[in-house]
């Protein structure tokens, strides 16, 4: 942050120049989405229940009726993301959707990173990867023109990318070659960092190796990622190893993260489970099980598509700032 | 000594790092959507002066080090060592050459220059910003040139060589930025 010693801190962090182009921006998506057909939509911010991704920290509050200030209170989290209450919108045969809206995480923060920041999150009834890929490539390329020219996007399936950043294959490779590979590329730390823990091995080297190369005036998109690493995308068909995930980048920096959405509420049962497992042994802090989600699964997920786009870290790039600070009235520092 | 977290990890702080003093220059917070925390974080040791890029999990903790900057004025070279002193406590401290470095073209006595003390010794030696020396030898210039184009190497009295105009003589006084070896002015005594 650039902050002269005369600024007084009450002033915004950001240009009015960005002021304006975040306005510009979400008028250029609204337009977009309803010259397609695309039902924008509000969800609740706070809720009773939360994701339970282990690398997920949300913030918890505290609701009081009135009246009721001296009771313990109705546990709320502040939305990591409005995935959840999306899904049982879906179900409930809402058909596609958007929303812009805020979502909040904690234990984040630093030039790519802002505990509260702002998301664009839709879902397409019917759609496949591909036809996702297609439509976040239309989007982006029409929010970047102002200002970036961007030319045909580049889509890299996950191993590949990995085997040619990387030098080993990210689901064959035993952890002792991860460890020469990252110590060719002078990581010295990794052994010390993951361990037996392979999801870590390639978030590690992916995050190092592979992203800062991505996104090279042109849209990256990577799919089909390690089953190890599967979130909340369903498993690709013949592919035990693959989840049908993508993730966005730009100039190398992750835009968002997109997946054929998991629908077998069986599945997503034995994934909240798995997470919360992990979760028992990292510490108390132990969010429960979206029993609605649950139910909205039960009844029935259309066949869809979903992604979540980063619009602050959307915005950073087409304005060519070098933080998320200077496209943030009040980051956190003068919120 | 303290223990800092990777949430306070900043731009010069001073840590511990496989037994040697560093300070800190960048700490990036790296973390994928989906995935797990790191910091990536640049680093100067301060012995070598070299820089290294180190990671760490979100929350990892290293020793801080005993590490303090202190303004000292400098007093003599005794031909192996060069001395200085805290001019508040009269407190003389001894930097040997691996210490001072390349700080000791620049420095002449009475200087204030800042000198970095790790567990109390020098550690290292940074000179003025701005240092006012003399020529000792330059070649005779062209008489009126003032252009300044061009220039030529001059010998200051502490032993280093910076470019200087053409029109600069021997035995002049002269302004010197340390920080980029470049001349600025004459300076009249």
């Amino acid at each position: 942050m650039s902050r002269s010693e005369t600024t007084a801190d009450w002033q915004p962090a950001c240009a009015r120049s960005a002021l304006i182009a975040r306005a510009e921006l979400n008028a250029r998506i609204r337009r977009f989405f309803a010259e397609r057909g695309v039902l924008e939509v509000e969800t609740p911010q706070l809720s009773r229940r939360t994701g339970t991704d282990p690398n997920l920290q949300p913030f918890l509050t505290h609701f009081h009726r009135p009246g009721e200030a001296s009771a313990e209170g109705q546990p709320l989290y502040l939305q990591t993301s409005p995935e959840f209450a999306m899904k049982r919108l879906l179900a409930a045969g809402s058909g596609s959707i958007y929303q812009i809206c805020k979502a909040y995480r904690n234990e984040e923060c630093g030039r790519q990173h802002n505990p509260e920041f702002t998301i664009l999150e839709w879902y397409r009834v019917g759609f496949g990867l591909t036809e996702l890929m297609d439509e976040v490539e239309d989007l982006l390329t029409d929010l970047a023109r102002p200002t970036l020219k961007l030319g045909a996007s580049e889509r890299l399936p996950y191993r590949a990318i990995f085997a040619e950043h990387v030098g080993a294959d990210p689901l064959s490779a035993s952890l002792e070659e991860l460890a020469v590979c990252a110590e060719t590329h002078g990581i010295e730390d990794a052994r010390r960092l993951c361990g037996s823990e392979r999801s870590c091995w390639l978030d590690l080297l992916f995050s190092l190796l592979v992203q800062p190369r991505l996104g090279e005036e042109r849209i990256s998109f990577v799919y089909d990622y390690p089953a190890l690493l599967p979130s909340l995308a369903r498993h690709k068909p013949g592919e035990p190893d693959v989840v049908e995930r993508v993730e966005v980048f730009l100039a190398g920096v992750e835009l968002g993260n997109g997946f054929h959405e998991l629908s077998d509420p069986l599945e997503q049962e034995r994934r909240f489970d798995a997470d919360l497992a992990i979760r028992r042994a990292q510490g108390p802090n132990e969010p429960e099980k979206d029993e609605r989600l649950l139910g909205a699964l039960r009844a029935g997920l259309p066949d869809c598509c979903g992604i979540a786009l980063g619009l602050d870290r959307i915005l950073m790039l087409i304005t060519g700032a070098e933080s998320l600070d200077a496209v943030l009235a009040f980051p956190l520092e003068r919120a | 000594m303290a223990v800092f977290s990777t949430n306070e990890f900043k731009g010069g702080l001073k840590v511990m790092l496989d037994g040697d003093p560093c300070s800190i220059i960048e700490n990036e917070f790296v973390k994928p959507g989906k995935g797990q925390a790191f910091n990536r974080v640049k680093l100067r040791n301060l012995k070598t002066g070299r820089v290294i890029e180190r990671t760490f999990k979100s929350g990892d903790t290293i020793e801080g080090a005993d590490v303090v900057d202190m303004e000292m004025q400098y007093l003599y070279n005794d031909g192996t060592e060069w001395h200085f002193m805290q001019p508040e406590s009269f407190e003389q401290y001894v930097a040997d050459a691996n210490a001072v470095a390349d700080a000791k073209k620049w420095l002449k006595e009475q200087d204030v220059c800042i000198v970095t003390l790790y567990n109390g010794q020098p550690l290292s030696v940074q000179p003025p910003n701005f240092v006012i020396l003399k020529i000792v030898e330059t070649d005779p210039g062209v008489r009126g040139d003032t252009s300044g184009g061009g220039g030529k190497p001059a010998t200051l009295e502490t032993g280093a060589v910076v470019r200087v105009p053409l029109f600069v003589q021997t035995d002049e006084v002269i302004k010197v930025d340390t920080r980029t070896g470049e001349y600025l002015s004459r300076v009249k005594e």
